[in-house]
């Protein structure tokens, strides 16, 4: 797996490296995303603009799970936003099997988002209330209606239900009758209504129960296995991600900071970020040992209307130097399948305790 | 003043009914737990399982109606809180029990400065004159970990980011010197760096000031780091309860149990997570018998048909379940 | 949080406990779910919402035949029952409601004055209903820019005076039946534009709508399926409200005699006509007032009831039975 370790130019593929001919289905390329500040047209003062995605490079191969984790305001579910084209980019390409959808007329997009589907948040506000299961299932044969024959919506949508795990009898019901678990199944249901090649999960359990949260991530896992779709995972839970993701991309203020194989940037973290968002999550660990490892980042994240300079994570960094703020740092290789926007990435055995500065 | 080991908050089989028409929603059907000053005692549950009722009974908080304390006591520092009078309570609460709340945002009042608001407290009882007030709350925004607590002191809520908030909310709660702190959800609208330093801010405040506090939470892993004691919450019950090591590391109720395995966890590589099947109980039609028995994989004849009773398996671990002992003996 | 005099953020920390009673409260409500009754046995079982409608059918009757029916008692001048109070019997069922100063039937005046009044009121309150809806989608859907040109020019036709703007027009273009319901529309069609621009910029940020985008639904397909349903309702209640403003502003304007002329009648003239008599007659302005209000009742009770019975979250309520909570209308 580890064959190639090239230092990616500008423009060449950022992602992992994969042994040849199997090349990613999907590619976004210096993906920006900024947002008019004060956008009131009357007034039509340029006050600035909040820097919401700042240059994001990541690929997606088939019948793999990338997530995406950050802090609210790093720009991740802005980043679903635009590669669903729900919000237009700033800049940037995102090539779906070599296509680049940022550039794509209403009808070939409307072609593409067949084949991309999205589940959201919050499983009480993405399904209209005034409509019946059944309906809500059917909606996208409504829109692309060459997809199935009417005739066929009835048996499909029993089979779809059953596949969520959800009773056919339910197409009748209407979302109110239903938990919020329940719910998010019904609106996975109507994602793959289309037999997607990607879905987006923006957030798809934080909204849950605990104890209902399980259920769905492993009914994603199924169908992702089952039909062999990629899956771009956006989580703040960096547990869900975890379990959900082959690999992870960990987002500050709008870029990337590091990417990798799950269980590589899991056990051994190199942006001090990454680090300490790890460390920052409660466990359930009654060692010793947990306690002793931990960081406590101080402050709270820029305003990315107004964000550092060069490296975004500065501010807040204890491994800090005058060239962070000179340099933003680049995505690097930093291992096999890794890359890390860092001048000073954490090496295994740094005493990282010490040099955190206690808040207190 | 009573002994140091006696609890200085005791809620005894608490019950709390909704009503509105004919309709009864049994909020809380009998929550049972303590703290002792200087602990911390955690609430876990899920939506709808009575915690957040629960806390706010305890402040008195309960709009009546439709809310109606149907059963049980809660004893605070000596005192029968619901027999007080509400305006002797009133005074007794704003001195003694601070709250803070998950949507600091939606407690705090948008058009007053936050050092006015902080300083409420102490003009409100009389203890200090404006002047002397506004100082006192800019040093409790600088205890709380505000940067510039004199500038920022004028600052109004929408200026302050959510971390910051809460911070604000904190310094009004802790402002009396109060012996007990009740802290509704305090972190779960914040992200996790941002989490982390306020739970470490309540526990330090905590350790200087030798308050108790109530955390109710939703979140294993916060229980699991600050908490001394804990206290499940299932349909309304305390279903069990005792020292966080022992519940988290050997628990005797089946919910406990499966809730455990069921999350995901940042810190181990799971393969499959084992979800518990089924929804959260809908309080205006609990299951007859246990409430979990739905949802629950050893559900027996007898959980079908009658209330479990309370089993203690160790000293001070109870757990409300016909199987507690074996499923605290891992059998 | 402490202070318990702190009067804002008590009311803060009351607000949030009330708002999770009300959540349990509505958990509650999820779990009473029947199967669904067809809405004639629904309507059967509110006896106010029923009502209304026999009324309302009975008004479209009186609409559609009454002039027919009942033109020339209408018409018939009795010098000889000349004033006659209500209740008198004497000169036969037709006097029942009295007579006027020419000694003509009320009753067959307020029958045959339906039609111009229904067929006024109603039909300015559907066209401004339906220009103020499109037009709203508009501001609220498509662009910033045509959204706020909409927005100004509702804004002119908001802060002029509406009777002086409906006197200027109809003094300048003759007062026919088609020009009164031209300026009585233009003059409502604010209310409508502004409550459908502001449920559409909500609507529009909702999971559903981004959800429908995604699969790839048109503007058309997301306004149609998932906006006007939610919109349409609130529109009909306010149509119902708007109902009672559009008589009275139309007697009003047929009162300074740019509106309905004469021997034409409706409710409105009727009224204006009748307050000359208070005192001696009381029941000439009474009957059609009363008639105005009735019809204008019984429009907003049924579109309540029909808002309750297209919303599936609200439906239970009708179908829940007798004995349980009431619709807390």
């Amino acid at each position: 797996m580890a064959a190639e370790l090239s230092i990616p130019g500008p423009g060449s593929a950022p992602a992992s490296k994969r042994p040849p001919g199997d090349a990613p289905i999907f590619e976004v390329r210096g993906l920006v995303k900024h947002f008019p500040i004060g956008g009131s047209l009357r007034l039509r003062r340029s006050t600035g603009v909040i820097q919401a995605v700042d240059g994001v490079d990541f690929a997606l191969h088939k019948g793999e799970t990338l997530g995406l984790v950050g802090e609210s305001g790093c720009g991740k579910s802005t980043v679903a936003r635009t590669v669903m084209r729900l919000e237009e980019p700033s800049a940037g390409e995102a090539l779906f099997h070599g296509k680049d959808i940022f550039r794509a007329d209403a009808a070939e997009l409307k072609l593409v988002r067949r084949r991309i589907q999205m589940i959201f948040q919050d499983p009480y506000a993405s399904l209209n209330p005034r409509m019946r299961v059944g309906q809500i299932i059917a909606e996208p044969w409504v829109i692309h209606a060459d997809m199935l024959p009417r005739s066929q919506w009835a048996t499909r949508i029993g089979e779809l239900l059953e596949s969520v795990g959800l009773l056919p009898d339910h197409a009748q019901r209407y979302p109110h009758e239903f938990s919020g678990g329940q719910r998010q199944r019904i609106g996975i249901a109507r994602a793959l209504a289309l037999n997607p090649e990607i879905l987006v999960c923006d957030e798809p359990v934080s909204a849950l129960d605990v104890s209902v949260q399980a259920q769905v991530v492993n009914l994603l896992e199924k169908i992702q296995s089952k039909f062999h779709i990629a899956c771009l995972f956006i989580a703040h839970d960096l547990s869900v991600v975890r379990h959900m993701s082959h690999r992870i991309a960990v987002m500050y203020l709008g870029r990337i900071v590091e990417i990798g194989k799950v269980e590589h940037v899991y056990k051994t973290p190199r942006h001090p970020y990454t680090k300490a968002l790890l460390s920052a999550q409660p466990r359930i660990d009654f060692t010793s040992k947990a306690v002793a490892d931990r960081i406590r980042l101080q402050g709270e994240v820029p305003s990315p209307a107004n964000p550092p300079s060069g490296c975004r994570f500065r501010t807040r960094c204890w491994k800090a130097q005058a060239l962070c703020a000179e340099q933003s740092p680049p995505l690097r290789a930093a291992g096999p399948e890794r890359q890390v926007a860092c001048h000073f990435p954490v090496e295994a055995g740094d005493a990282v305790a010490q040099l955190a500065g206690s808040p207190r | 003043m009573p002994d140091a080991g006696a609890p200085l908050l005791e809620v005894n089989d608490l019950r709390v009914e909704f009503r509105s028409g004919r309709e009864i929603v049994r909020a809380v059907n009998g929550a049972t737990f303590s703290v002792r000053r200087g602990e911390t005692a955690a609430v876990l549950g899920e939506s709808g399982s009575g915690k957040s009722v629960t806390a706010a009974a305890i402040m008195r908080l309960l709009a009546s109606p439709p809310a109606h304390i149907t059963g049980g006591s809660i004893r605070f520092n000596g005192i029968d809180v619901l027999g007080t009078p509400m305006s002797e309570w009133r005074q007794r609460c704003g001195r003694e029990l601070g709250m803070v709340f998950q949507d600091a945002l939606a407690s705090l009042n948008p058009v007053f400065s936050v050092g006015w608001q902080v300083a409420e407290p102490f003009r409100a009882h009389g203890i200090l004159d404006t002047r002397a007030a506004l100082e006192r709350a800019e040093a409790l925004l600088g205890r709380v970990g505000i940067p510039e607590p004199h500038a920022r002191a004028r600052d109004y809520p929408h200026q302050f980011s959510g971390g910051m908030r809460q911070r604000v909310m904190i310094a009004m709660a802790i402002a009396l010197d109060p012996s007990l702190l009740i802290a509704d959800e305090p972190t779960t609208a914040l992200d996790v760096t941002v989490q982390a330093q306020i739970m470490d801010l309540l526990l330090d405040l905590q350790r200087e000031r030798h308050m108790a506090m109530v955390l109710i939470t939703h979140d294993l892993g916060v229980v699991a780091e600050v908490a001394d004691h804990v206290a499940v919450m299932y349909g309304g019950r305390v279903v069990e309860s005792g020292r966080v090591r022992d519940v988290l590391s050997r628990p005797a109720h089946p919910y406990t149990l499966a809730l455990l395995e069921s999350v995901p966890r940042a810190d181990l590589d799971q393969q499959q997570l084992n979800p518990i099947v089924g929804s959260p109980p809908d309080m205006a039609t609990l299951p007859v018998g246990c409430s979990f028995h739905p949802r629950c994989r050893r559900a027996s004849e007898q959980c079908r048909a009658s209330s479990p009773p309370g089993v203690e398996v160790a000293p001070g671990h109870h757990a409300e379940c016909f199987h507690a002992q074996a499923v605290f003996d891992g059998r | 949080m402490s202070a318990p005099a702190n009067n804002a953020t008590s009311a803060a920390t009351i607000a949030a406990a009330i708002a999770d009673t009300r959540a349990i409260a509505a958990q509650a409500e999820m779990v009473t779910v029947r199967k669904g009754l067809p809405w004639w046995r629904l309507l059967a079982r509110d006896p106010l919402a029923l009502c209304a409608a026999v009324w309302l059918v009975l008004m479209l009757l009186c609409m559609l035949a009454g002039p027919e029916w009942l033109g020339k008692a209408a018409t018939d001048i009795n010098l000889r029952a000349r004033n006659l109070p209500p209740g008198s019997t004497e000169k036969g069922w037709i006097m029942f409601l009295g007579s006027d100063a020419l000694g003509r039937s009320m009753l067959a005046r307020l029958v045959v004055a339906s039609r111009n009044t229904l067929t006024v009121a109603f039909t300015a309150v559907v066209v401004a209903m339906l220009l103020g809806g499109v037009l709203g989608l508009i501001a609220g859907y498509i662009g910033r820019g045509v959204g706020n040109l909409i927005m100004r020019l509702s804004d002119v036709v908001q802060s002029f005076p509406s009777l002086l703007l409906a006197v200027v027009v109809l003094y300048m273009l003759e007062p026919r039946v088609a020009n009164l319901i031209i300026v009585l529309a233009v003059t409502r069609i604010p209310s409508y534009l502004r409550v459908t621009r502001a449920q559409v910029l909500e609507i529009r940020e909702r999971g559903f709508v981004d959800a429908a985008r995604a699969m790839g639904g048109s503007s058309t397909h997301i306004l149609w399926r998932h906006v006007v349903p939610i919109v349409a309702p609130t529109l009909l209640t306010i149509l119902t409200v708007d109902f009672a403003i559009v008589m009275l502003a139309e007697s009003g304007l047929s009162f300074l005699g740019i509106g309905i002329q004469p021997p034409e009648i409706t409710w409105g003239l009727m009224v204006a006509q009748g307050r000359n008599y208070l005192t001696q007659a009381w029941w000439l302005a009474f009957f059609p007032g009363l008639a105005i209000m009735i019809t204008t009742l019984s429009a907003n009770l049924l579109s309540n009831w029909l808002r309750l019975v297209t919303d599936p979250v609200q439906r239970w309520r009708l179908e829940a039975p007798k004995t349980a909570v009431k619709t807390n209308a």
